[in-house]
């Protein structure tokens, strides 16, 4: 129990940061994308994320849970180091949370604020978000090489959130909005992939361990689909936005489905690079874990409930499925 | 200037929490009363209730919104700032707040997208059972931060291995000693301050005479929950008050400004605490009124501050708090009882009466703050009481940093509170049926950017 219940939680935690990632990934860019469209369409991006966003937001907060309930120490030591960006996409996330309510009840003169504090809270956000994921990576160190690398994925990230936010419009929304996502794509898709490269190149030159889990054999063998599979659901986004006749008999959801699935690959990627640690080069994670008898108390209420939360969210997906329609409350 | 870090934490922390603890308190019981709204018009096919829940649900997803991203920030802040308790206390906090996160965050979250939106989506019977599931997770998501927040007051169900807290019993973690009366008397708080909200919103729009029959039935509804309920919460506050004497009796005193045990201690209705001298300058005294409100026996012992010398509470801020939460609450009392005698047999309410309630409408939020002051600063300087102090467990920021970010929270919730009661008069000049055309734009302004 006690070798097994920490990588269980860390397993749990990995999938609610991934699902977090995916999922507000795609609100958040289409918050970034907003500046971009005239009015109406303001209104239909927004409320093609209307019924979620809320939820989206609730798995930061299971995969920041488990890490305080698997992983108290590393919890404190992981989010003391990362004070300052924490806070700001805190900042972020509450101002964007607000405005997508206030800029339809703050009355008409406000709305354009509203509109630019969705906008900004996005982009704190999600730039905040990279910059921690940079940081932690580099095992929290203030060096120059961790500085750079943390502003490095501070601007891929938002490159990531907007294709994913580009992917969600194309399969909730059509016409001359459809179009317009599908050219936004068209411009995100290189930042995107120039950061992945770039990422990919910088982690196991920031870390030496990273490194040598890669790079020798038999594991760079092994290891070998999770590259391939990114580089071909990338080569199949630049192809299907070059093809816009793919995209239109029905396959919206190509745009999206080979995101996700290069942020699937990157993340098992990652687990693999840091296993054990949880603080890198600092922390296992069986040095940082609770206490077993704490530990199986919340793993039974997981066993229930991830299950159940994981099925009532596909349900609220089923019954809002299809083109987005404007948000009524009747 | 230089400031203690250490204390700027602390502001920090509270300064989120009651920003936070504001939207709670109005939806957990908002909930209820939009779910009791939509039931009546089920039953009765009245399309006044239709419109009071299609004008209310507004403002609901507003302060539900303004509560969630509140909320987020407070999970993060643990760690942020007081790393030190979740590697004491961990073994207690997390599974509390894992579990809140589980059962109830999760489940209001996604069915209130089916509640706000989905109506003319899913069946009226699916969308009745959606608007219960966010009531009903809101109110479980209070279960659990409040048995967190009552075992940090009233620890029970463990034992200490070199510091750290590890359970012994779950039951007793949950169900600590405290926790039935915190749990009851802030989930009355809740609905009380959503009581006066829309009473006193109903009573705004009546004095403009915004709206019709749904103003009054919604304002009816608010009067008669608040009118029921007041009396309750001084009750339930009374055996709160019991309990902490019991296990918390430095707190007790700080409320009370007593200094020295005695028996038939007064009650102090006016004083300046003084931490220097020990000792209460200008008191107003009711004789033996401490001793009997506390033991309900005249000649009662209250404990007082000089045996916790050092271990207790700053005593000003706490007697004061404790005073504020009491005159607001007797205020409530007076204003739904006058509000329900007018109200009686669908009378008129007098213009006198509908003043007041629009005064009374974020009443609750000063209780509510005012009394968690009470209880959190009465709790100093544990942050477990008797197990670990706060001092032990703050993280090691620059005074520059804390103060930094504070200032950025203070001017961020400013605006935002201003934004939020802005936008609640906005919604509530306009007539409900103006509302519920669409939720996100009006037609005539979709092209043209303010």
């Amino acid at each position: 129990m006690e070798y097994w219940l920490p990588i269980i939680y860390m397993g749990i935690m990995g999938l609610a940061l991934l699902i977090y990632v995916i999922l507000d990934g795609y609100d958040l860019g289409v918050g970034l994308l907003v500046p971009l469209a005239d009015e109406a369409e303001k209104d239909m991006m927004i409320a093609s994320i209307g019924p979620f966003w809320d939820a989206n937001e609730t798995w930061i907060v299971l995969g920041i849970g488990v890490l305080l309930i698997a992983f108290p120490v590393a919890h404190g030591i992981i989010l003391t180091s990362l004070y300052l960006p924490v806070t700001l996409m805190l900042m972020g996330l509450i101002l964007r949370g607000v405005a997508f309510d206030l800029r339809v009840k703050a009355g008409d003169h406000r709305r354009g604020l509203w509109n630019k504090a969705f906008f900004g809270g996005s982009l704190i956000a999600s730039v905040a978000q990279g910059w921690m994921l940079g940081a932690y990576i580099t095992g929290l160190q203030s060096s120059t090489t961790s500085l750079l690398f943390s502003a490095l994925i501070a601007m891929t990230l938002p490159a990531l959130y907007l294709i994913l936010g580009c992917g969600w419009l194309l399969m909730k929304t059509d016409g001359d909005l459809r179009n317009k996502a599908i050219g936004w794509a068209r411009m995100a898709i290189w930042p995107m992939g120039l950061g992945l490269f770039m990422v990919s190149i910088a982690t196991p030159m920031v870390s030496s361990s990273i490194a040598e889990k890669w790079f020798t054999l038999p594991n760079a063998l092994y290891l070998m689909p999770i590259p391939m599979v990114c580089v071909f659901c990338y080569g199949v986004i630049v192809v299907a936005l070059n093809k816009t006749s793919v995209l239109k008999q029905g396959y919206s959801w190509l745009i999206f489905a080979c995101t996700v699935a290069i942020c699937l690959m990157a993340s098992l990627g990652l687990a693999y690079s840091i296993f054990p640690d949880i603080v890198i080069g600092g922390l296992t994670i069986w040095e940082s874990a609770a206490s077993v008898k704490s530990l199986q108390f919340t793993l039974v209420g997981v066993v229930i409930t991830l299950p159940v939360i994981l099925f009532y969210t596909f349900f609220v997906y089923r019954i809002f499925h299809g083109k987005a329609t404007a948000l009524s409350y009747e | 200037m230089d400031f203690d870090p250490f204390i700027l934490a602390r502001i920090q922390f509270a300064t989120n929490i009651s920003f936070h603890i504001l939207f709670p308190a109005i939806s957990i019981g908002l909930a209820w009363v939009l779910l009791f709204f939509r039931l009546r018009f089920t039953q009765t096919g009245d399309q006044a209730w239709e419109d009071a829940y299609l004008f209310w649900v507004k403002i609901f997803a507003l302060t539900f919104a303004m509560g969630v991203v509140s909320g987020i920030t407070m999970s993060f802040q643990f760690g942020t700032n007081w790393p030190g308790f979740m590697e004491k206390a961990g073994n207690v906090a997390g599974p509390l707040l894992g579990y809140e996160v589980l059962s109830a965050f999760f489940l209001e979250a996604s069915f209130l997208g089916i509640m706000l939106f989905g109506k003319d989506r899913v069946s009226n019977r699916m969308h009745l059972i959606s608007s219960f599931l966010v009531a009903f997770g809101t109110t479980l998501s209070a279960f659990w931060i409040l048995s967190l927040n009552s075992w940090m007051q009233t620890p029970a169900g463990y034992h200490l291995e070199d510091g750290v807290v590890m359970v012994d019993s779950w039951m007793e973690v949950i169900f600590n000693p405290s926790f039935p009366y915190r749990f009851f008397h802030m989930l009355i708080a809740c609905l009380l301050t959503s009581a006066f909200v829309i009473a006193g919103v109903s009573a705004w729009r009546a004095l403009r005479n915004v709206d019709g029959p749904a103003t009054w039935k919604v304002m009816k509804t608010g009067v008669m929950m608040a009118a029921v309920l007041a009396p309750i919460q001084i009750l339930v506050g009374d055996f709160h008050g019991l309990n902490t004497l019991e296990h918390q009796p430095a707190k007790i005193a700080a409320m009370e400004a007593v200094w020295e045990t005695e028996k038939g201690a007064p009650f102090t209705i006016f004083a300046l605490p003084d931490d220097n001298t020990r000792s209460n300058r200008y008191a107003i005294e009711v004789p033996y009124a401490a001793s009997f409100i506390l033991t309900h026996d005249p000649m009662g012992e209250v404990k007082g501050l000089n045996e916790f010398e050092g271990e207790h509470p700053p005593v000003a801020i706490v007697f004061w708090s404790f005073r504020v939460m009491l005159a607001v609450g007797g205020l409530m009392l007076l204003v739904s009882w006058w509000a329900a005698w007018q109200l009686r047999n669908n009378k008129t309410p007098t213009k006198p009466l509908l003043y007041a309630l629009s005064a009374m409408t974020f009443s609750g939020w000063v209780a509510v703050l005012a009394g968690w002051y009470v209880t959190e600063i009465g709790r100093q300087p544990w942050i477990v009481s008797g197990v670990l102090k706060v001092q032990d467990v703050v993280a090691d920021h620059s005074s520059a940093t804390v103060g930094g970010t504070l200032i950025g929270y203070i001017l961020l919730y400013g605006f935002l509170l201003a934004s939020y009661i802005g936008a609640l008069l906005n919604l509530s000049r306009k007539p409900a049926a103006s509302l519920s055309l669409t939720a996100v734009s009006a037609p005539q302004t979709t092209n043209k950017e303010a």
